[in-house]
């Protein structure tokens, strides 16, 4: 019942969204005020409708009703609730039902919070905004429904991918999906300003606040996805320009240069065209992510069960809105006509050489991702493009970016002098240049990656620390400025420096990690980088629904035990599927990662075990860039704009 | 039943990527190995390399890369081996040759556009005088003093 119940709630959504679609758009257009403001009502219920859906579909995980087909093939009894609960975005079905929802969700924050925004534009926001939702309803209603039932319901489900029964995995869609659909809301807001042919300040400061949000999600949920594959497939990797890796990566790369680019819009109102076009192929590359995973056009390893139609139906969905908006953008180009002039030397064209460097680092990452497709249509050539080569064509730009930005960041508007920022940035630059030697001098014969990477952490957190002294001025109490400086100033340090943060530990990671593989007997010792690691028991447990072998290691640091360590190797009996669960002692500059194997026919364990240096940097400099973009979001000018003072009413008359 | 459970764990049990041995005797020999064995891709997976991957192919693979070096192969001559038999789809890093040049030039390409379109935008911009500052309406003067005030 409850599930027909959810099933109906969605159809009604996909009707109130067709209403909301079309009825404020025309009440823009002809100036209708009472059709407006039937967009947000429209909204809020739309919104209410698919979270009812979602809520029917999570009982019915919770429940374990195998009737529903997506419940049968991707739970279990015995699953631990926490997992019923996430396995509702762990399918195709469910997790386009939560696209959906966030979908409607960001329509609702417009809806909620939008007060000051101009009449017209909330109403044209709103819906386009619809527009997507109804494509993409339309897309489960027809090609994925989660609600199908099954008429001979199984005694027991199939049981969700071991791999993905794991917290740091669980949470990991729901941010990504909150980014990239975080970014629909920018292009509604682009389309809307098209519609509207007014691209002003104003526009740039209304549209931030969702680039921001959609940004910082993504980065917490890429973060998230990295993590996981850290410490959950065994060997330590953290990226592997996988296609649905980049095809998360790409809108990140685009989401920070069009939060950049809108800065420029704000507060100089030039680059509008360049900006408009970042918004709307923003949201471009959030489909082709969408299409990547559920089409099975690219092998990947974390695709969902996919299927033909799908992928047509997802191709013409995004079809129909990139060559909608495009065109719609190539009618309007005289609405955004730039205003400030600005020279050579100016924060602005820093901030365009940003915008070039991500964008054609995005550029890159696209080519390489597609290009398999390419070449076996067009050359009839079958071949991989892998991690080397995204590592030698994609690393070039991120260098070239970490080498400008402390003095494009540090740049005044409109006319500046670089000597000025220069000397001030100097001392930094000669502290990150010796710190580079010092880890040259001391390595032995290795690559220039690990170098380079400590001197762009040592230059960017340097250069962000600079940047916020020499906002306090002269004189005294340079301190207490420095704690009263807009949130945004300090927002905009921490990201900052976290991206120095991340590019340390990756490049860390990647030069001077040491690996060790080899046969243990229980008692036997090992040493790594220093480290000593006993093997000292290997026992069999049982967990809720697998079954572990358990070896405890302990690990030592000049004969002293330091920590125990207990990896893992489990089978999910269920799902006939073996995991293996590394164990990691973390520290601020090392991790130690242990991996049990396979019992070996002489007697003994295989095991592997690595020293990864600077590992937690690549996460840590991930929540700073987040909590930057929090910072940033919180900064009380934007709210501000963005509505949370309501205007003063007339007080009514008694 | 928990025998049932225990015989199926041992034919799923979890493999290696690299396994104990496999690793060559020659540090530098098995040095060049796990350098070569990143580059190629396991045919039956998706999208891992044959060092990070645990099937059986991919075990395979490595155990003939080694073979080969063993046998006196330069790197060059061990991939050229394994992309005779399992042709190009096997290399990560995808050769420069044919049409492939487009898909390394790409990034320089664009960079290259890209800067000199900055370049000439910029040069018009900075050009350009210091344009009329459009002037606000009654309502937006309101709404600008409101915002100002707090």
């Amino acid at each position: 019942m409850i599930t027909e119940l959810g099933l109906f709630a969605l159809i009604l959504a996909f009707l109130v969204a067709c209403f909301q679609a079309t009825i404020p758009l025309i009440g823009a257009y002809k100036r209708w005020p009472g059709w407006m403001a039937v967009a947000e009502p429209a909204a809020t219920i739309q919104f209410l409708l698919t979270a009812g859906s979602f809520a029917a579909l999570t009982w019915a995980f919770v429940t374990s009703d195998f009737s529903l087909q997506v419940v049968a093939s991707n739970s279990h009894t015995d699953k631990p609730m926490l997992y019923k609960i996430t396995g509702v975005w762990g399918n195709h079905e469910g997790s386009m039902l939560l696209w959906v929802l966030i979908v409607t969700l960001f329509g609702g924050a417009v809806a909620w919070f939008g007060a000051n925004l101009p009449p017209s534009l909330r109403a044209r926001v709103l819906s386009i905004q619809a527009m997507v939702a109804v494509a993409f309803l339309a897309f489960i209603l027809l090609t994925s429904n989660p609600f199908l039932r099954l008429s001979v319901p199984p005694f027991n489900g199939q049981d969700l991918n071991p791999l993905l029964q794991d917290p740091g995995l669980a949470f990991h869609p729901p941010f990504l999906y909150l980014g990239y659909v975080g970014l629909s809301m920018t292009f509604s807001f682009a389309v809307a300003a098209l519609i509207e042919g007014r691209v002003d300040a104003a526009w740039g400061r209304w549209v931030r606040p969702y680039t921001l949000a959609a940004w910082i999600f993504l980065t917490i949920g890429i973060g998230l996805g990295s993590w996981w594959a850290y410490y959950e497939l065994g060997w330590g990797g953290f990226w592997f320009w996988d296609p649905v890796e980049n095809a998360s990566f790409m809108p990140w790369l685009i989401a920070a240069a069009l939060l950049h680019s809108a800065i420029v819009v704000e507060k100089r109102e030039s680059l509008k065209s360049w900006t408009i076009l970042l918004a709307i192929i923003a949201f471009g590359f959030s489909m082709v992510g969408a299409f990547i995973t559920r089409s099975g056009v690219l092998t990947s390893v974390h695709a969902f069960a996919t299927d033909p139609t799908r992928g047509v139906f997802l191709l013409g969905i995004m079809a129909v809105f990139m060559v909608g908006a495009l065109t719609l953008f190539a009618a309007r180009a005289n609405v955004m006509q730039a205003k400030g002039a600005f020279s050579m030397v100016s924060r602005e064209s820093m901030l365009v050489l940003n915008n070039i460097l991500l964008a054609v680092a995005c550029f890159v990452v696209f080519v390489g991702t597609i290009w398999p497709l390419v070449a076996e249509m067009a050359f009839d050539r079958k071949l991989s493009v892998g991690e080397p080569f995204f590592n030698a064509a994609f690393t070039p730009f991120m260098v070239g970016l970490g080498l400008i930005l402390p003095v494009g960041a540090m740049l005044p508007w409109k006319r500046a002098a670089l000597g000025r920022v220069w000397r001030q940035l100097l001392p930094v630059f000669i502290l990150a240049v010796a710190i580079a030697a010092l880890a040259w001098a001391l390595q032995t014969g290795r690559s220039a990656l690990g170098p380079l990477g400590l001197f762009f952490a040592a230059w960017l957190i340097g250069g962000a620390t600079v940047d916020l002294w020499s906002r306090t001025g002269r004189g005294q109490d340079r301190l207490g400025r420095l704690s009263r400086l807009p949130r945004a100033d300090w927002g905009k340090a921490v990201a900052h420096g976290g991206l120095g943060v991340t590019m340390a530990g990756v490049a860390a990671m990647m030069a001077w990690e040491v690996e060790d593989i080899r046969v243990l007997q229980v008692g036997e010792d090992l040493k790594i980088a220093g480290y000593g690691l006993r093997l000292e028991e290997v026992l069999r447990e049982d967990g809720p629904n697998y079954i572990a072998t358990r070896a405890t290691f302990a690990l030592t640091r000049d004969g002293r035990e330091i920590a125990k360590m207990y990896p893992e190797k489990r089978i999910y009996p269920v799902a006939q599927m073996p995991t293996t669960e590394a164990a990691l002692n973390n520290g601020f500059l090392r991790d130690i990662y242990v991996v049990i194997g396979d019992p070996q026919e002489g007697g003994g364990w295989a095991v592997r075990s690595y020293y990864k240096p600077l590992a937690n940097w690549i996460w840590g400099g991930s929540i700073l860039m987040a909590l930057g973009g929090c910072l940033s979001l919180s900064d009380r000018r934007y709210r501000v704009a963005a509505g949370a003072r309501k205007l003063p009413q007339g007080v009514p008359a008694e | 039943m928990k025998r049932l459970i225990l015989a199926l764990c041992m034919i799923a049990a979890p493999v290696f990527a690299v396994q104990p041995d496999e690793v060559l005797d020659d540090p530098e020999l098995e040095a060049r190995a796990r350098d070569i064995s990143t580059g190629l891709r396991c045919l039956v997976c998706r999208n891992e390399s044959i060092d990070d991957s645990n099937a059986e192919l991919a075990r395979d693979l490595r155990l003939l890369v080694r073979e080969r070096l063993v046998a006196g192969d330069t790197n060059e001559e061990a991939v050229d081996f394994i992309v005779d038999r399992y042709g190009e789809y096997v290399l990560l890093k995808p050769r420069t040759g044919g049409a492939n040049i487009l898909l390394w030039l790409s990034g320089p390409l664009m960079m290259g556009a890209g800067l000199v379109m900055a370049g000439l935008y910029l040069r018009r911009r900075a050009g350009m005088p210091e344009p009329q500052v459009a002037r606000l309406s009654e309502a937006e003067e309101a709404r600008l003093r409101e915002i100002l005030k707090d």
